[in-house]
């Protein structure tokens, strides 16, 4: 069968005819010249299908919240063709059976590469190291292990897991937030946490975490990712550690990207997220390392929860935000439109770079004959209104709820068969 | 003003009219029958998740004295209640028809989210919210000192006021700095800096680590209960060192101007930051400060359940 996404603009460049034969593109054509079947793109930029490095999809144990079906079905709409799903489920994924069962389900599901993150320690308890050998060996392929939702904060252990993955060119995604300094921690702390009463989270308690670790990662020669960099102080030392020729990458989230604290006034727990959300200062940060370079990706850290978990006061409520539906539409509004990142640049930071990060071959592809037809064609005149009853995840605690953000995923293609036309599931 | 969920949502003139009220009010305290009509068949509920009997009766108090039926309903049992507990419990009371929600809660914000969800239609009491705020507290504070320091009229310009303790952790601080500037008092807090809440500096207040700096130029000095177990988390090295350094003794008390009086919102640690004489002292007004919040807290819910129109 043979595919062909008509008329579109990779990266925004010169329209083509992008024919997509047994899941692989076998050639650009001049626009409206290839035959297939017809995907209407005319106008539209195609991307490569993007890559998060950072999901929680909730299966095993939190299916009320999200299954991976669900969690997949969102990550479609949202023009991803990959997800690593995080290891804070129940069961913990900390060993090979848990790891396999995740991409066993994203199989079945079919709709986007789903690649297990593996505990770095059991049960994510933060004190013996997880068989990230077995992980790693099993049918899963596990290359990113993370505690996410927990740090690694002991710097013997963080040392131990940063050597031992290089066994197998696994790379330790870090929660960086220092624990003691953030006991029952509410929000950033700041003048607004003092005023609302409400315990803070202060930026060293990030920033420290992120000193020990690149100067560990510098010491035993090993690689590092920072999970969702959230402070203009995480910028300097990532940016200074990059500068030594520190193997470190990072991550920044779309929320953190564009929602400061001030939200946090109304009390209203869809803003509580773990890190907080900080300061507009942080953000001008943020936006300006992922622009040059210093930030490598944006990951949603896509984080449902049901209803009551957030229909309650704010102390009682979980963190976490929704972001695979909206990620684009908020990468567009902050970096794209502003002019801050070009759709190559675009491209780089959602789908090559976290699919280099995490070793992911298959993935983050250049749109050349030759390559795996991971497609994301959006619309970038379109626009998308945030209903948070209409999106495909299981949840609702979407922060952008009612907004209007730029830009549309029109079509995604998934190895070469559509997942989404016409921005619904195909 | 449907609710009172902050002293910072309160203007001057209404902080003004809702202590002026309280005066017209306490008068019906001298009265040998104590009850007004004004609020008879509404239903006023105090929604309790944290023990405070002491904030709960004057509540309780001051509705019966305005003829509303009360109902007390304490959640306690665990001590941070679900969210979903808060939720069922307010539709429960929407249910049952309840006109004005008093609410006293460990978490900070919940009677904005009460106010502000679709859970409830009354009005919102805010009765302390974790270290957030206690505007009713605020409120019978600046009565007090009103009274004392202004002959009960006006409001509080240039009356200088201290708040010595674990500002930190204290809605009753939070209240008071906002709703005494608000008035045109000048509001000093005193705590070691540990105990001092990141960012105080861009508070409408002076701050001081030394309570015996303040001491000579303050009208009033309210003393703040300082937790003994502050002290496991760090904030302090001993009970002993912060009453030797904070804590208000009769030395102290004996360089303050002769007019200036001693509060406590209550209750009290005698021996940590009030020593027992201070406390039993004919400067302290602390039990009036009891009496004024039943007055105070009759003015609020009179004002917000619309009982404006009615004769005293």
């Amino acid at each position: 069968m043979t595919l062909v996404v008509r008329g579109v603009r990779p990266y925004g460049e010169d329209a083509v005819d992008i024919v997509v034969s047994d899941g692989v593109i076998v050639e650009l054509a001049p626009p409206g010249t290839a035959a297939g079947e017809i995907v209407d793109a005319d106008g539209l930029v195609a991307l490569p299908g993007f890559v998060d490095l950072h999901t929680h999809l909730r299966e095993p144990g939190r299916e009320d919240a999200e299954t991976v079906r669900t969690g997949s079905q969102a990550a479609a709409l949202g023009g991803f063709t990959c997800v690593h799903a995080m290891a804070n489920t129940s069961p913990v994924a900390d060993t090979a059976g848990v790891v396999e069962q995740v991409w066993r389900l994203g199989q079945e599901a079919g709709l986007v590469d789903v690649r297990p993150v593996g505990a770095v320690t059991v049960g994510l308890g933060g004190e013996r190291m997880a068989e990230l050998g077995a992980m790693a060996h099993s049918a899963a392929q596990v290359r990113v292990f993370s505690d996410d939702g927990k740090c690694v904060h002991d710097a013997v252990l963080m040392r131990r897991a940063l050597e031992y993955v290089k066994a197998f060119d696994g790379v330790v995604a870090q929660h960086a937030q220092e624990p003691r300094l953030t006991e029952n921690a509410q929000m950033n702390e700041s003048e607004l946490s003092g005023r609302l009463g409400l315990v803070g989270w202060p930026a060293v308690a990030e920033e420290a975490i992120i000193a020990r670790d690149v100067l560990l990662a510098e010491h035993v020669g090993s690689r590092l990712h920072v999970c969702h960099l959230s402070t203009a102080g995480s910028v300097e030392v990532v940016r200074w550690a990059k500068a030594r020729g520190v193997q470190v990458t990072a991550e920044v989230t779309p929320h953190h990207l564009v929602l400061t604290e001030d939200l946090v006034a109304t009390y209203d727990p869809v803003y509580k997220v773990n890190p907080p959300l900080r300061t507009a200062e942080d953000v001008a940060a943020l936006r300006e390392a992922l622009a040059d370079g210093t930030i490598d990706i944006i990951a949603t850290d896509h984080a449902p929860h049901p209803h009551e978990d957030k229909d309650c006061e704010w102390a009682a409520a979980a963190m976490g935000m929704l972001g695979l539906e909206t990620a684009f539409g908020v990468a567009m509004e902050t970096m794209v439109v502003p002019g801050r990142l070009s759709w190559r640049e675009l491209a780089q930071r959602m789908s090559t770079a976290p699919a280099h990060i995490g070793g992911v071959r298959t993935q983050g592809h250049e749109l050349v004959p030759g390559a795996v037809a991971n497609i994301a064609v959006v619309d970038p005149e379109g626009t998308y209104l945030v209903d948070p009853t209409k999106l495909a995840s299981k949840s609702r605690n979407s922060p952008y709820a009612g907004r209007t953000l730029p830009g549309r995923v029109v079509h995604t293609i998934y190895a070469g068969t559509p997942t989404v036309l016409d921005g619904a599931l195909a | 003003m449907k609710h009172l969920l902050s002293a910072a949502d309160l203007s001057r003139d209404e902080a003004v009219l809702i202590i002026d009220t309280a005066a017209e009010l306490a008068a019906v305290t001298d009265r040998s029958v104590k009850k007004l009509p004004t609020l008879r068949g509404r239903t006023v509920v105090n929604l309790f998740f944290e023990d405070s009997t002491r904030t709960r009766i004057s509540f309780e108090l001051a509705a019966k004295r305005l003829s509303a039926d009360v109902i007390n309903f304490a959640a306690k049992g665990s001590s941070v209640s679900k969210g979903e507990s808060l939720k069922d419990t307010a539709l429960t009371l929407e249910a049952m028809g309840a006109d004005a929600v008093v609410i006293r809660h460990g978490s900070s914000g919940a009677p904005h989210r009460l106010a502000n969800s679709d859970w409830i239609q009354g009005s919102v009491i805010n009765a302390g919210d974790g270290t957030h705020e206690h505007p009713t507290q605020a409120l019978l504070d600046a009565f007090t000192l009103r009274r004392h320091l202004r002959s009960g009229a006006g409001d509080l310009s240039g009356v200088r006021v201290a708040i010595v303790g674990d500002i930190l952790h204290s809605r009753v601080a939070r209240s008071n700095v906002l709703l005494l500037k608000t008035l045109g008092a000048e509001v000093t807090v005193v705590a070691p800096p540990t105990l001092m809440p990141y960012g105080v500096e861009s508070w409408p207040c002076h701050t001081s680590y030394s309570i015996d700096d303040v001491l000579p130029d303050v009208d009033a000095i309210m003393m703040l209960r300082v937790q003994a177990e502050r002290m496991q988390a760090a904030y302090f090295p001993s009970s002993l060192e912060y009453s030797r350094m904070f804590g208000l003794d009769s030395a102290r008390v004996a360089r303050l101007p002769e007019h200036a009086i001693v509060m406590h919102p209550g209750p009290m640690n005698r021996g940590m930051e009030i020593s027992a004489d201070v406390a039993d002292s004919p400067r302290s007004v602390m039990v009036e400060q009891v009496t004024n919040g039943v007055s105070v807290r009759m003015a609020v819910m009179y004002l917000l359940l619309g009982g404006m129109q009615e004769e005293i």
